[in-house]
């Protein structure tokens, strides 16, 4: 199965969508994407509003199917996967707007992807403390995140920030050989921004890391190679040079940015 | 230096995990008082009885209500199934109480088990109407299969042997007994289970099932486990009743029966385990009162509790052990 031939080396591949289609009705919000990610790359997807980035997003996670095409995870067909078993088959996701379990504070919000991910998550009888490997690895990612002080505290609590770390820390804590980060700082206010710029400056180097955004400082600073999504269809895929010196993409997108 | 730090902080972590599941003084207090009340109201054993039942089965809701966010309008139709089993079964000549108790459970299971997969579908309405149906269905089945139930007259001249040795006697002190240890054990085991990772996950999934799906959890799976176990809970309720009272009639399939469940579970606030049991037993008890004050309307001032009690928030027991806890630590708050 994975020897098939692909495109590519498929070893060098992380994620790949193969022709991908989805339609709402008569809207085209993916329309024929075709997008590889290569094992540890730093891949940014931009576009403009209403480019189909979420929708895709979503179609990649198991949140929505396909119409057609597919999507294959280090050379495996996920398409018809569940949400929770890509998860576990190592591609994990944050939200452009946090999700989190508000009344649960951050040791238990870690604290149960850890132990899903160290596959306790059946575990019924005994509690989530009594495995020292599930706790050495909560206080882990608690402590890279720094999340260590507010730990104990209720979730809807804390302040936007901790709550946009948490957001990665959670799904770090499922470690992810793939991770899709939607908007990482969006709405972080200004203060509390390089925080999170540092955190996913220093993800795991390799963690294949697909981020979508719209802040083009964070784009240009952090990806090594940048596609292009318009009206749901790949305008184009290049490096950081390549896609800032693009004609088309600055008509589409860093034109639309200068004006503004 | 940093592993002493990370020592530091995996300590904090343990405790607080350790904390997150500690007994607090008021749920001593609270066994303690259910113990006391077996000795300190020998004449009330038959009230506290149905009570102790009623709690049992409001825990079952509360399972699936308060922890994994499933609203259900039939919980009765396992309540009922087991009261039916446990029946049934003395009349094969298998009187021992325990016996009964554990046929009953797998029965409960096993359609708890079947209906999930129908009651876990689509939206809240679908899964009241879903709900409500299955338990319409077997109640229609009970009142048609006469010859094995005794239709609409109840199951008549159940034979139920003693329990480890006490025969029940009419005044309800063993009965009571029985109910209680029951309705301790499995209580224990549930607050066990929701302590666990499972557990987690079902307050995970309840909170946000999109996001639990986003850190591995299969939600699918976890909820079907849960409804499982909620219908078993049920079940043993329901047999509870059945030998206690050595009667099983149509009405332990009824909808007032889940209708009521769900107003206990309401009333005693989800998805914290005693919701139920205080929840039953604010219900009993009023329902007692009321019906010895005005026989005939007591509804009336139930439906008026129920009314206020959404309206100003259920969480009034949460709020009145705030006010005690500041009124008897003066200065705690500074």
């Amino acid at each position: 199965m994975s020897d098939a031939p692909l495109s590519d080396a498929p070893r060098d591949i992380a994620l790949q969508t193969v022709n991908l289609f989805r339609n709402f009705g008569g809207l085209t919000a993916t329309n024929d994407v075709s997008l590889t990610l290569r094992r540890g790359e730093r891949h940014a997807l931009i576009g403009p509003n209403g480019a189909g980035k979420t929708t895709l997003i979503n179609l990649l996670t198991g949140v929505l199917r396909p119409s057609s095409g597919r999507i294959l995870l280090e050379g495996e067909d996920i398409t018809e996967a569940r949400a929770d078993e890509r998860v576990r088959r190592g591609l994990a996701r944050t939200f452009q707007i946090n999700q989190l379990f508000a009344a649960m504070t951050p040791l238990e919000g870690v604290g149960m992807a850890v132990s899903q991910t160290k596959g306790k998550g059946w575990e019924f009888w005994r509690s989530v403390g009594h495995s020292r490997p599930v706790i050495d690895e909560i206080v882990e990612v608690l402590d890279r995140f720094g999340l260590c002080d507010v730990m104990g505290e209720k979730i809807s609590s804390l302040p936007y920030g901790k709550q946009r770390l948490l957001e990665i820390a959670m799904a770090i804590a499922c470690r992810p050989r793939v991770l899709l980060l939607d908007e990482p700082a969006a709405g972080v206010p200004e203060g509390e921004r390089e925080d999170i710029l540092d955190v996913v400056a220093k993800l795991p180097e390799d963690v294949t890391v697909l981020l979508i955004e719209h802040d083009m400082d964070l784009v240009f600073r952090f990806a090594s190679r940048i596609s292009v999504l318009v009206s749901g269809a790949l305008l184009t895929a290049g490096t950081v040079d390549e896609i800032s010196t693009d004609p088309r993409v600055r008509a589409v997108y860093l034109g639309e940015a200068d004006h503004g | 230096m940093t592993t002493q730090r990370i020592a530091t902080l995996r300590l904090q972590a343990v405790g607080l995990h350790d904390r997150l599941s500690a007994w607090h003084w008021s749920e001593y207090l609270f066994w303690v008082l259910v113990a006391a009340s077996y000795f300190l109201f020998p004449s009330r054993h038959l009230l506290m009885n149905e009570i102790a039942i009623l709690a049992l089965f409001s825990l079952s809701l509360d399972l699936i209500l308060g922890y994994a966010g499933v609203i259900s309008l039939g919980h009765a139709a396992f309540f009922g199934l087991g009261a039916y089993t446990a029946g049934i079964i003395t009349k094969f000549g298998v009187t021992d109480p325990l016996i009964g108790l554990g046929c009953a459970t797998l029965a409960a299971t096993a359609l708890g088990l079947a209906t999930s997969f129908l009651a876990l579908r689509g939206s809240d309405l679908t899964r009241l109407m879903v709900t409500l149906g299955v338990a319409l269905v077997l109640y229609e089945i009970a009142n048609r299969l006469g010859w094995l139930t005794g239709g609409a007259d109840g199951l008549q001249g159940m034979d139920v042997g003693p329990i480890l040795g006490f025969d029940f006697d009419i005044f309800g002190a063993v009965a009571n007994a029985y109910s209680l240890i029951v309705l301790f054990v499995l209580f224990l085991i549930a607050r066990r289970v929701v302590h666990s990772p499972f557990g987690w996950s079902l307050r995970a999934i309840r909170d946000n099932p999109l996001r639990a799906a986003a850190i591995g959890v299969p939600v699918r799976g976890r909820l079907v486990a849960v409804y499982t176990l909620g219908a078993a809970y049920a079940g043993v309720a329901g047999a509870l009743l059945a030998q206690t009272t050595q009667f099983a009639s149509l009405d332990v399939l009824a909808f007032h029966r889940s209708a009521d469940v769900l107003l206990m579970v309401t009333i005693g606030g989800v998805g914290y385990l005693y919701g139920g049991l205080i929840g039953a037993l604010v219900f009993k008890i009023m329902q007692d009162t009321l019906s010895n004050l005005t026989p005939q309307y007591w509804e009336f001032w139930i439906g008026l509790v129920l009314v206020v009690l959404v309206l100003g928030g259920r969480d009034w027991l949460e709020r009145l052990a705030a006010l005690v806890a500041r009124r008897t630590r003066p200065g705690a708050g500074r």
